[in-house]
């Protein structure tokens, strides 16, 4: 049975490139990185064909669409802004998927990680009224990393320990999420004053996080690029990272070489809903100031694209990441100037996501990109 | 006369259970031959909201909701074989692909429905199986969908065609062992395809049901997931049709739960019994499996439980 894929498509240099091209083929890397990049470009074009097809079946000008979905996502200072402030949680939840991406597995309850994540900020952060803002700002990401990571990785072990599909289970435990999230914030926790939108009560004002110092960025940008990063030296750079492709490539051969294959799974999960829930807790420091249903805006089932987009690499992930808050910037400006539906975003995404999926079949197809001279 | 609060409560769940089971059992039974050949169709979530949507619009346009069923029922059918074909091709992974259906089918479906959102289509008629009772609660409990008996024959007819036929046979060996179908000289990629197609025709007949009977209208929120739980549905069903009959009336009442709480006016936890079915799901799932050894009855070539 071929192992699940995901990961096994992550390209795994180290283990590949030296036993062909030792002497003969110098050029092979280069070409394979080319590969990496030419793929999902090929898709990306494909399905925006697709798209114009669509839309001038429907007697639009797809010239216009692009153009203004160009001026929703980046044209103006405006929109720049909002972009990358869709942006900022789509980095971290598509390293909710990415990391356990490495190890072979399809986690896709990302947005139940984000609630509760949001959830457990909001519910530290709310009686902090006397501590610094810095204490309360720590206090809370730990809480929201912690509540994401207990949930995501709770998926893992079930995964490793009993067995049971990670798939499945984390998108169970995402629905599960949302009914205790909708509990507590319509129950125990609600503020009494918020009557159309039931919320919690609010964190304390003087721990908002504003801008970047000096400029008007969202803080979450540069703390999601920073985690990105970060995960991009712990996959490729690190012994930990090492042995979970390895896992992912082949789960037998990790398991006789003796790696801790459930560490690993559990690990991995664990960091990723982490991420989930930071994502979670900085909509709250950053932008509502309390938890509410406006923490469940789909920023987890975006991230699955985008780690799909960027093949489960968190430093293609930052680029598909804009990319995609971009889309969803313009999604508002799109209806309102060419008369479509919002959803018209979203036929878009899920034509990108089948022709990056497709696109898969195309590697090792074509002879250029592939290794030269039989050692 | 009075019914009492527990018999208030079991009328309710009794209703629920006629009521939300149905898009389940035919969600489930879709999934279930899908699965069967050896292939996971997540993206039978998409077919099931866009089969509502068309269900509703075709309602709207002819007059007819039976039309709006066949409509959702090609409509499933041509989105599964796209599923189908796609996932025919090496390297591409059924269960990311039916994620990107599901993005692709809900677009869709919100896309080409927004202009029906408002207008009200006819619905189905019920059967009034509760026609010997006095008690009103009783007779909207079983004021019961024609669809749900088609669900059932659906099921007996796929039990019997999976257990008894050559096809039924063919579609088994392709979904527990690929070699044993190579060495057959069975057309896989022709029978997965099938396979994927007429399981996603049953979703959409299931969307159907959610515009057309119950809830009975067309919005965005319509569906709650019932594609993906029928995943998890199955699995419980251990693949047999008849057993997903059960296994979707018990999601349907477990579904009904917090509504008939209220009902007799247990407010408390309303919000946390939406997660009931969730639980059951997740309970049953780790319940079932166990590392290291293959579920009874689940197809060899499902990538499901390394």
């Amino acid at each position: 049975m071929a192992p699940v894929d995901g990961a096994a498509s992550v390209p795994i240099p180290a283990l590949a490139a030296p036993a062909v091209s030792v002497v003969t083929d110098t050029t092979y890397p280069l070409r394979r990185a080319l590969e990496a990049v030419f793929t999902p470009l090929a898709a990306l074009v494909l399905a925006t064909a697709a798209f114009s097809l669509f839309l001038i079946f429907l007697g639009k000008s797809p010239a216009d669409f692009f153009d203004l979905l160009w001026t929703g996502a980046f044209g103006s200072t405006f929109s720049l802004q909002n972009t990358l402030q869709r942006a900022s949680p789509l980095l971290l939840t598509a390293l909710c998927v990415a990391l356990p991406a490495q190890l072979g597995l399809v986690i896709i309850g990302g947005e139940g990680a984000v609630l509760l994540g949001g959830l457990a900020a909001a519910v530290v952060g709310v009686p902090m009224t006397d501590a610094p803002a810095i204490v309360t700002q720590l206090a809370m990401a730990v809480a929201g990393i912690a509540a994401g990571a207990i949930w995501i990785g709770a998926t893992g072990a079930l995964r490793a320990i009993r067995g049971v599909n990670e798939t499945i289970a984390s998108l169970v435990m995402a629905y599960i999420a949302t009914a205790l999230f909708n509990q507590l914030v319509e129950g125990v926790l609600r503020d009494p004053a918020s009557l159309n939108k039931p919320s919690t009560y609010a964190i304390p004002d003087d721990a908002m996080m504003g801008p970047v110092p000096g400029t008007d960025l969202h803080p979450g940008i540069p703390i999601g690029i920073a985690a990105c990063i970060a995960a991009w030296v712990l996959i490729s750079r690190t012994s930990a990272g090492f042995a979970s492709r390895v896992t992912g490539g082949n789960l037998r051969a990790a398991q006789l070489q003796g790696l801790p294959v459930v560490k690993l799974i559990i690990l991995a999960c664990a960091l990723g809903g982490g991420c989930a829930g930071l994502a979670g807790m900085l909509e709250v420091a950053v932008v509502q100031g309390r938890a509410n249903a406006s923490l469940a805006a789909g920023y987890g089932y975006t991230g699955i694209l985008i780690a799909f987009l960027a093949r489960h690499n968190p430093i293609a992930i930052i680029p598909m990441a804009v990319l995609l808050g971009g889309v969803g910037a313009a999604g508002g400006l799109l209806q309102r100037r060419m008369d479509l539906p919002d959803a018209s975003v979203l036929v878009l995404e899920g034509m990108i996501f089948v022709a990056i999926l497709a696109g898969e079949t195309i590697y090792g197809r074509i002879k250029w990109f592939q290794p030269r001279g039989t050692a | 006369m009075d019914p009492g609060v527990v018999g208030t409560v079991a009328i309710a769940m009794i209703a629920g259970a006629l009521r939300v089971s149905t898009p389940f059992l035919f969600v489930s039974l879709g999934e279930c031959l899908t699965e069967t050949s050896g292939r996971i169709n997540l993206g039978n979530e998409g077919a099931l909201v866009l089969g509502a949507m068309v269900a509703y619009a075709t309602s709207y346009q002819t007059g007819n909701p039976w039309a709006g069923v066949a409509a959702a029922g090609v409509m499933g059918l041509l989105f599964g074989a796209a599923h189908g074909a796609i996932c025919a091709l090496p390297r591409v992974n059924d269960v990311a692909m039916g994620i990107a259906f599901m993005l692709a089918g809900t677009g869709t479906a919100f896309f080409f429905g927004k202009p029906y959102v408002q207008p009200s289509a006819p619905l189905l008629p019920t059967l009034p199986l509760g026609f010997w009772s006095d008690l009103p609660q009783v007779r909207s409990a079983l004021a019961v969908s024609p669809l749900f008996f088609i669900g059932l024959a659906a099921a007996f007819v796929m039990h019997w065609v999976l257990r008894s036929t050559r096809m039924g046979l063919r579609v088994r060996i392709v979904g527990d062992s690929k070699d044993a179908a190579l060495a057959l000289g069975l057309p896989i990629t022709r029978i997965r395809l099938v396979a994927t197609s007429v399981g996603s025709g049953l979703a959409g007949i299931g969307g159907s049901f959610l515009s057309l009977s119950y809830p009975g209208s067309w919005n965005e929120g319509l569906s709650s997931g019932q594609g993906l739980m029928a995943v998890a549905l199955v699995v419980f069903a251990r693949w047999s049709p008849l057993a997903c009959i059960g296994a979707s009336l018990m999601f349907g009442a477990a579904g009904a739960l917090g509504a008939s709480l209220q009902a007799v006016g247990v407010t408390q936890g309303y919000y946390l019994s939406y997660a009931a079915p969730y639980v059951v799901t997740l309970a049953i799932l780790i319940a079932t499996v166990a590392p290291g050894r293959a579920l009874r009855g689940m197809p060899g070539e499902l990538s499901f439980g390394r």
